[in-house]
């Protein structure tokens, strides 16, 4: 052993350690050891993914008639968000995926049917050119917003004839709305929805009430009328109110749907994957075991194959294994199964990574090398062929992430997640662990006393 | 040990495998799942039921609800145990599937537990195959063109990044083929699963074959004299030890997951151990002499005396 492989070795111990504090702690901490002062701090707990501890799973797509920009995208998933955070769902996740999608995770939620509803309930606020005629409450209408590339702009629909139900324009949608509050109507007590507009829209509907008084003004929720009041005057500061016989519920209910209730775009429901927490727990339980049975099993084989080398490959399996769970914790990453397929296929490679080196090392020992020349021999002549497949492994890894990631295809992400992560770890493993362990162990014996340790 | 002699024989061997499994695919397509074709799964367990409904009682329900929106009827009803059921339906929504679940309460007095319910879109499942395809042949594109680049200092590097994918279609065409066999006679379907599984295959067959490539590549250099044929032949002699043991290890594995594993993966696992084979196979069989073949430029001589190689002219496909 030389200097360089003594610190190679530490470096590894030091890695062993932080690795087994992070799997098996849920809390990961480190402080400044001089101030007390935290500097790092992370959750560590195993994150699984929604088909093993059960949850739903949805994606959302915005409608094709309808144009979406990526900030419309961004905006909604926001929205989204924070209605289901509204509604006492925790840990939601939500991802915009390509270009008029959206991932939502809900896991471990017991009640599906309210989730989705509420989500595809667009919330879209929309005030309405009625001209000269008032639409009843309740009606459901067609509007022209979003069916076409541009925004809405100001305009007048003179005539109406109410049993055609012709497209309605629209005027304003609730992305122009600054603020919201419920107030109630000092002279009748009627509980009414105070609204201000963004600046910039302000003066165009300033505009607008000042050249359509005395015609309707309809206020819209997801296409359903709510209420259809006459232009009084001039609006000219951008606050208004909107009455439409509330309660006091419904009042509320309605400023909390418009104040991040209001989505720029509507969204349906294309794919939902509800899983029930029971079928997720039986099929953890039975992966572990099985993964751990099949792990044994290997590392069983490479030390009565291998012998000595063998048995410092299953050391640095272990290594393998514990860092590549400490980095799923660490970063984290959601273990779905697919995720875990994934993590198996790299701990097939990673074992292959060994018996690549092994195999060239036996080569040079039938060669007549000495050991400690045998050991960096057959890592350098096994190097190539482990970097090429492993690169090539990690181009198909980057190629199905983007595919998973831009079509909202999860399960295709979390594989080449765990894969490609798994792919880096045991080149590591490859690269440092299996090589500075055998110079550890094997450095000071001598081959011709024991040949049979090396299976030769 | 002579491999390279008997290439048309390992040639012959693949197509044996690959066009009944080609023929099942034409007769009967590949099954595919809701997650392909759209539609709905639910999966439900039945807790004290007074009787067990029969299979043709819970598609009555189903028929029961059948609406336009929601054109459910004549589901595919299949047992999971002896209490529970996985039904298939064309798509439904969320109302319906508790309508449908809330009659069967009713009707059977018993507690109903939701397993699985998942419900997808027609034109999403359309989209993800397409797309899926899409990609594999991105990965195939990305991965010749770094072979050729990592193999660029030997002869021909371009035919190595060839021999590779072609050995890799070779076992997207084996783990296809013995889907839809399988697919025919136990009722599997192709799901998202099994996406999953044929991109595994796919990862491990390019990482097997590069394997006995770099040793090519390596021999290459060092015997300049050798005829290529006994080049190839000796490089795969030599990584035949590694190839076996890595095949075993992973083959450990995998049969630990289909023996100890769950039901929910047991389909995703054989097909993963299919596939691992032929990747394995494909590497040392089918991918390495095809360099020889291309290298003596044999199919000028498939069709030329109509000897009984010119059946197998198709071989490496």
């Amino acid at each position: 052993m030389n200097r360089r492989q003594y610190w190679m070795l530490a470096l590894i111990i030091v890695l062993i350690v932080l690795a087994a504090f992070v799997v098996f702690n849920k809390q990961f901490t480190i402080n400044n050891p001089f101030t007390g002062v935290v500097v790092f701090a992370r959750n560590t707990e195993t994150r699984l993914g929604l088909d093993l501890r059960g949850g739903l799973q949805t994606l959302l797509e915005v409608p094709e008639e309808y144009a979406v920009s990526a900030n419309d995208l961004a905006t909604t998933r926001d929205i989204l968000e924070q209605r289901s955070n509204a509604l006492g769902v925790s840990e939601v996740q939500m991802q915009t995926a390509g270009q008029r999608r959206i991932v939502a995770e809900f896991p471990g939620i017991s009640n599906p049917e309210e989730v989705i509803a509420s989500l595809q309930q667009t919330g879209l606020l929309e005030f309405v050119d009625m001209g000269g005629t008032r639409l009843e409450p309740g009606t459901i209408i067609e509007t022209d917003f979003g069916k076409q590339t541009q925004a809405p702009t100001l305009g007048i629909n003179d005539q109406l004839d109410p049993a055609a139900l012709p497209v309605l324009h629209t005027v304003l949608t609730g992305v122009a709305l600054d603020s919201i509050s419920v107030g109630q109507n000092s002279t009748t007590g009627e509980y009414v929805i105070n609204f201000v507009l963004k600046s910039d829209t302000a003066k165009l509907f300033s505009d607008y009430t000042r050249d359509n008084t005395k015609k309707i003004l309809g206020i819209v929720l997801d296409k359903r009328v709510i209420s259809a009041p006459q232009i009084q005057n001039q609006i000219p500061d951008g606050k208004g109110l909107i009455s439409g016989n509330f309660t006091r519920d419904s009042a509320n209910t309605f400023a909390v749907q418009l104040r991040y209730g209001s989505l720029p775009v509507p969204v349906v429901v294309v794919e939902s994957r509800a899983i029930g927490p029971t079928l997720g727990a039986e099929s953890v339980r039975k992966s572990l075991i099985a993964g751990f049975i099949g792990l044994t099993a290997v590392m069983v084989f490479m030390a009565l194959y291998y012998r000595v080398p063998g048995l410092v490959a299953d050391v640095a399996l272990v290594c393998y294994t514990l860092f590549s769970l400490a980095l799923f914790n660490l970063i984290p990453v959601v273990l779905t199964l697919p995720g875990i397929a994934g993590f198996i296929l790299s701990i097939g490679m990673a074992v292959d990574a060994n018996i690549l080196i092994f195999e060239r090392m036996k080569e040079e020992l039938r060669a007549g090398r000495t050991l400690s020349h045998a050991i960096d021999l057959g890592w350098s002549r096994a190097w190539p062929s482990i970097r090429d497949s492993n690169i090539s492994t990690l181009i198909t890894c980057a190629i199905l992430f983007w595919f998973g990631n831009a079509f909202g295809a999860s399960m295709v992400k979390g594989f080449a997640v765990t894969l490609s992560l798994g792919v880096l770890v045991s080149l590591f493993t490859a690269i440092v662990v299996s090589r500075t362990f055998l110079h550890v162990v094997l450095d000071n014996l001598k081959l011709s006393e024991h040949p049979r340790w090396f299976g030769i | 040990m002579n491999i390279i002699k008997n290439r048309y024989l390992y040639f012959g061997i693949s197509l044996l495998v690959i066009i009944p499994g080609l023929i099942a695919l034409a007769m009967w397509g590949l099954p595919t799942g809701i997650d392909f074709t759209g539609g709905s799964l639910l999966e439900v367990k039945l807790v004290n039921p007074n009787n067990m409904p029969t299979l043709k009682e819970i598609s009555d329900i189903y028929g029961q609800f059948a609406t336009a929106e929601n054109p459910i009827a004549d589901p595919l009803v299949q047992p999971i145990g002896i209490d529970g059921f996985s039904i298939r339906s064309k798509q439904m929504d969320e109302t319906t599937k508790i309508a449908i679940v809330e009659a069967v309460k009713k009707q059977y007095a018993a507690d109903v537990v939701v397993l699985n319910f998942t419900s997808i879109s027609p034109s999403i499942g359309q989209e993800v195959a397409v797309r899926a395809a899409g990609a594999v042949a991105l990965a195939a594109l990305g991965i010749l063109l770094y072979i050729t680049y990592a193999f660029r200092g030997i002869q021909h590097s371009f035919r190595y990044g060839t021999a590779a994918i072609i050995a890799m279609l070779h076992d997207v065409l084996v783990v296809l083929g013995v889907e839809a066999i399988l697919g025919h006679f136990l009722g599997w379907q192709a799901d998202s699963l099994f996406l999953t599984a044929l991109l595994t295959v796919i990862g491990f067959s390019v990482h097997d074959t590069i394997v006995v490539f770099d040793r090519i590549r390596e021999n290459s250099g060092i015997y300049r004299k050798l005829n290529y044929e006994t080049l190839v032949n000796h490089s795969i002699v030599q990584s035949l030890d590694r190839s076996i043991n890595t095949q075993l290890t992973v083959m450990i594995t995998l049969f630990s997951l289909v023996l100890f594993g769950g039901d929910s993966i047991r389909h995703f696992v054989i097909i993963l151990l299919v596939g691992v084979f032929s990747g394995t196979y494909s590497s040392i069989f089918n991918a390495a002499p095809i360099l020889v073949v291309w290298e003596n430029k044999e199919w000028r001589n498939w069709f030329g005396r109509g000897n009984s190689k010119s059946t197998e002219a198709s071989a490496p496909l």
